[in-house]
């Protein structure tokens, strides 16, 4: 095939073959293949990625293959060369298990590994395995020729429903693996898919990543609460919290806290973009944030567990300028305390004056006889 | 001896009153004070103010670490949604309240240290602890010199500086200009930051009188004609403008001496260059040694000298 | 000066008195552990807008015009030249030495940062604008020098001493716990005594020049006691607030420091039965008329001038608490104009009280009810601020008692008579 093929050792004939599937399991007309098979031919500024499925419920692959811009198409043909995804793949079995293992020797040092799922520890691993490996053999693997790791999903980046206590199978997210490589944490469950395209799209264009926080989270999706930007917010100041679902404060759509709303403790930005493509979020439709997008949150607290605020705002009233009682004034018993006192001083100063002569005392001679 | 004793004592008393009655006249050149408009300060426009409270919440941000700073719950608050302050006080270093005449008239004004040009903390604070910036003009507190004798307190004619009295280790608090936070990092107030309506604005007083004055003169029917803090106790470098009678308001009315002139004055008068305590030690020793050998000679003449008259 | 002058007083020292006030004493002060442990605002009603409670107006500004007897006698011996009334000296500098330590004392209960008060030594820190920097090291010296004062008492005591109830402290100690005495206790015993004969001398050279600084210290600290409230213009009352302060409250503390030297001596002589000064009493009494006409003459005077007659006249809160303070004042100095009343214990002692409540209640009224730091504030002493005060006064009282017990304080009784008398209702007592 020549130095432009990305798989010098596929046949073309095996090469148009993917193509033809890939673009029907996308939906894409037949007269697409050639545009297929152009944009996986072009030499290549298009980033191999390499996408790993582990413990996972293929939530987050859903989420991102419900995406309109760019679509999946888009992403995959033009802006990224998707070289291994399980969901999306035209092969399986042994042709693929090969196509992985090419594509990490052709891209080494250069590919970026998103890795979807959890990885079990116990037991060396074996309680997830694909083709005969375990998936922490895999993940290191394909870790050491990956240029960075995209964790997409709370299941990845932080372990997910498969580590709530007591984690039979000791399941972790990547960053508790891999040490030595820059890890995107793309937390949610599912998380907004256009949070991870923005990453990739970020990393495309400038060929670095975007800052993190100290979660390992981009910023710019991951940089503000829920509570911050949360259109029922005016609701939270004024003290109009929904009881219990379907009552009447329910119906009209007010703060969700007293439900166990994780809004004021959980980074995300669900509340501007929402979902399916800007239809819905949680707390629009009256269900409270689950928090999902932080790791001591989503599974390990119940959903009507109230957060703590750390920095309250002002309530919705004002102190108005006249305090009419400030400071503390008399108390009944303090003041019968000194009532007494004084009386009793009075009377004894009364009675040491009666008893006092009333002219110089009889017996000061003081000075006469010395 | 008696004689010349009481002639010396009355001297001696007219001597002291009579530095103590003077008191009240001379003044020297340290007690007046010159008005500098270069230093910095705020103009809050109770007219733009919309009660958002967003520089409450942005002072208690920024200050979270300095005087541990924290927040006030309501008493109807049980978890602790909301910070919910009634005054300033040792949780609170800026505070919007609102004055409601009624349903059509009604006023925000924030409280916060008016930050005079001649503080009457500074001059009585026996520990340098409350101190004014000469270039600034922020009167600053420092809790590690304080003594915690609230004489601050008794002093400002605002009420300003409060004291955490629930604490085991209390200290003052108030406004200090954001002068080690916001303003070391990003040269303004957190409060002027924030402010979404501009109704807060930070600069040097001159530009600020400068605004003020041209915003009186554009819109008098909107406002009280009449800067608050521009001569009160000497003049502030916190200053207002507001629709509503400034007394109504809880900014009181008051006079353009500094409290601080009219005390200094007089404590400088008696103690000044330390004169008059020295006069008196030297006089009192001399008629007190010359007594003691008066009764050393009569008690070597014979006893019963000294049973005078009283 | 003579140090046979005084004596110890012959009693016992656990009277039903001193358990009375050992209980108050140990009230207050286990009120001010709870002070230091849960914050000034668990044990008193004090606020922003009254910061100052009845421990700065009381302990303080009120207590050490108390203890000024011993500055009022100062005057009195060594200016005034009237060196027969100087038996009385040591108890009015006992009490003035109690008044201004525990006045010290309060303070540093009273403060919030107690622990920054070494910057009052801090020349860099000095801020000598603050008339509270004048009365803090004011009173620090003023404190030291009534120590430095009362030291020839027990100088005198240690060079006479056979350290008889310490031997036979130690005894009892061995006796029940099997502690043995310190080694080399009596070398040490007789090297203290050494020092005391060493220092005595030369303290006596000295000590005129150390009274006289303990009368130049009061005139200056009393007075910025008036000072510290000159900045509260705006706060308080035009009845009290005026350029005068200093002054009138120096008058104050005059008249208030002989006429408690008048019921001190009172009130001991009647509780150890011991003779009344009369003489000396009388003599006192005939000046303290004469600074309260000064002093009434300045108020009323500073009132006119600044056109406050009518608000004196007015009859509401703050009238009424000034002409009561204005009525025991002027009627206490009318007694004592009287030569007759002057030569009476009873007239002497009521007249003195209640030129001592009206003067007391001056300051009071200055710091406190005169105080009006704006619309809505209130203030009134909580219960365990009022049983801290208590327990310090009590204290105060306690040590007087017991240490005129051990040290030659009281003037020394004369007649064979008195001497009988004193040991013979001591014996009971």
């Amino acid at each position: 095939m020549g130095k432009e093929s990305l798989f010098p050792n596929v046949s073309r004939r095996d090469f148009i073959k993917t193509c033809i599937t890939v673009s029907a399991m996308l939906g894409l007309p037949m007269s697409m293949v050639s545009k297929v098979a152009a944009a996986a031919q072009k030499s290549d500024n298009r980033p191999a990625v390499i996408w790993l499925h582990f413990q996972e419920c293929t939530g987050c692959t859903e989420s991102l293959i419900r995406s309109s811009h760019p679509t999946v198409g888009n992403l995959i043909l033009d802006m990224i060369s998707l070289d291994y995804h399980e969901t999306l793949m035209a092969g399986s079995g042994h042709q693929a298990e090969k196509s992985l293992h090419d594509s990490m020797l052709a891209n080494k040092g250069k590919y970026i590994l998103v890795v979807e799922g959890a990885i079990p520890m116990k037991d060396n691993g074996i309680y997830c395995k694909v083709g005969g490996k375990t998936a922490l053999d895999s993940l290191k693997k394909a870790a050491d020729g990956a240029a960075a790791i995209i964790a997409i999903g709370t299941c990845a980046s932080y372990g997910g429903i498969q580590s709530v206590g007591p984690n039979p199978t000791g399941a972790v997210g990547v960053r508790d693996i891999v040490k030595d490589k820059p890890i995107i944490n793309i937390p949610g469950c599912p998380p907004n898919p256009y949070n991870f395209l923005s990453t990739v799209l970020h990393y495309v264009t400038f060929a670095k990543l975007p800052e993190l926080d100290s979660l390992g989270r981009p910023k710019f999706a991951y940089g503000r609460k829920i509570h911050e930007h949360c259109e029922r917010r005016a609701h939270f100041d004024a003290g109009r919290f929904a009881k219990s679902y379907s009552d009447s404060s329910h119906a009209e759509g007010y703060c969700l806290y007293k439900l166990g709303c994780k809004g004021p403790a959980t980074y995300a930005n669900c509340s501007v973009l929402k979902f399916n493509d800007g239809v819905a979020w949680p707390v629009g439709i009256g269900h409270p944030c689950i928090g999902c997008t932080e790791p001591d949150l989503l599974f390990k607290t119940a959903i009507a567990d109230k957060v703590q605020i750390h920095e309250p705002t002002p309530f919705d009233s004002y102190a108005p300028v006249d305090l009419k009682d400030k400071g503390k004034g008399p108390h009944p018993l303090t003041t019968g305390v000194i009532g007494m006192a004084a009386g009793a001083a009075i009377g004894v100063g009364a009675m040491m004056a009666k008893k006092l002569p009333d002219g110089p005392d009889k017996g000061d001679d003081h000075g006469k006889n010395e | 001896m008696g004689k010349t004793s009481r002639r010396q004592f009355f001297k001696l008393v007219g001597a002291t009153g009579a530095a103590l009655l003077t008191g009240c006249g001379a003044a020297s050149a340290s007690e007046v004070h010159q008005v500098n408009n270069e230093t910095i300060g705020m103009l809050y426009d109770a007219t733009r103010c919309v009660g958002c409270k967003a520089c409450m919440a942005a002072c208690k941000r920024v200050n979270s670490d300095s005087g541990s700073l924290s927040y006030e719950q309501a008493a109807f608050d049980s978890d602790g949604l909301w910070d919910a302050p009634n005054d300033l006080s040792g949780s609170t270093r800026t505070l919007i309240k609102l004055f409601k005449e009624s349903d059509k008239k009604w006023s925000y004004v924030k409280y916060s240290c008016m930050h005079c040009q001649k503080p009457s903390c500074v001059s009585v604070c026996p520990v340098s602890a409350m101190t004014r910036d000469k270039v600034t003009g922020t009167v600053d507190y420092n809790k590690n010199t304080c003594i915690g004798c609230r004489y601050c307190q008794v002093a400002c004619a605002f009420n300003i500086p409060k004291f955490q009295w629930e604490k085991a280790i209390p200290q003052i608090v108030k406004c200090d200009m954001c002068k080690s936070t916001n303003l070391a990092k990003k040269g303004i107030t957190a409060c002027a930051e924030t402010c979404p309506v501009g109704a807060i604005t930070f600069g040097k007083r001159k530009d600020l009188l400068a605004e003020a004055k041209k915003r009186l003169q554009e819109n008098p029917s909107r406002y009280q004609q009449h800067i608050y803090g521009e001569h009160e106790v000497g003049g502030t470098n916190h200053l207002y403008l507001a629709a509503m009678e400034f007394n109504k308001l809880g900014l009181p009315a008051l006079k353009s001496e500094a409290p601080a002139e009219f005390s200094e004055k007089i404590q400088h008068t008696i103690y000044k260059g330390f004169i008059a305590p020295v006069a008196l030690y030297s006089t009192l020793c001399f008629i007190a040694v010359k007594n003691m050998k008066g009764n050393g000679d009569a008690d070597k003449k014979g006893e019963g000298e000294n049973h005078n008259e009283p | 000066m003579s140090h046979d002058e005084f004596q110890k007083h012959d009693a016992k020292i656990l009277t039903p008195s001193f358990l009375v006030l050992l209980v108050l004493t140990l009230i207050g002060f286990a009120l001010i552990g709870v002070r230091f442990v849960k914050g000034i605002g668990a044990v008193s009603n004090m606020s922003d807008g009254y910061p100052w409670g009845i421990w700065i107006t009381y302990d303080v500004a009120t207590g050490t015009a108390i203890a000024c007897g011993g500055y009022a006698m100062a005057i009195l011996i060594y200016i005034r030249n009237r060196m027969h009334y100087h038996p009385m000296i040591r108890s009015a500098i006992l009490t003035s030495m109690f008044g201004y330590g525990l006045a010290g004392f309060s303070v540093m209960v009273d403060v919030g940062r107690p622990w920054n008060a070494y910057n009052f030594f801090i020349p860099s820190k000095w801020q000598a604008n603050s008339a509270m920097f004048e009365v803090a090291l004011c009173v620090m010296a003023y404190t030291t020098v009534l120590l430095l004062e009362f030291l020839p008492a027990v100088l005198t005591t240690l060079e006479k001493t056979e350290w008889q109830t310490l031997q036979h402290m130690m005894d009892r100690l061995h006796h029940y716990t099997g502690i043995k005495r310190p080694e080399r206790m009596e070398e040490r015993l007789e090297s203290v005594k050494d020092l005391g004969a060493w220092l005595k001398p030369r303290l006596d050279k000295v000590l005129i020049f150390i009274i006289v600084l303990g009368i130049t210290l009061p005139t200056m600290h009393q007075s910025s006691l008036g000072s510290l409230l000159l900045i509260a213009s705006t706060k308080l009352h035009p009845l009290w607030h005026t350029g005068f302060l200093p002054l009138l409250f120096l008058i104050n503390c005059m008249f208030i420091g002989y006429s408690i030297a008048i019921l001190e001596s009172i009130i001991s002589c009647y509780a150890f039965k011991r003779p009344f000064e009369t003489k000396e009493l009388s003599g006192m009494a005939r000046i303290i008329p004469w600074l309260t006409v000064i002093w009434l003459s300045v108020v009323v005077g500073d009132l006119a001038w600044r056109g406050q007659i009518g608000a004196a006249l007015s009859f509401d809160f703050y009238s009424g608490f000034f002409l009561l303070e204005f009525c025991l004042v002027a009627g206490g100095s009318l007694l004592m104009f009287s030569g007759k009343k002057r030569e009476s214990i009873r007239w002497l002692f009521v007249s003195a009280a209640l030129i001592v409540l009206g003067g007391a209640l001056y300051r009071f009224n200055v710091y406190l009810i005169g105080f009006n730091p704006g619309k809505g504030w209130h203030y009134f002493p909580a219960l365990a601020e009022i049983m801290i005060t208590v327990g310090i006064v009590a204290f105060e009282i306690l040590g007087y008692q017991v240490i005129v017990k051990i040290l030659p304080v009281l003037p020394k009784l004369h007649t064979r008579q008195q001497l009988d008398d004193a040991h013979g209702v001591a014996e009971k007592a």
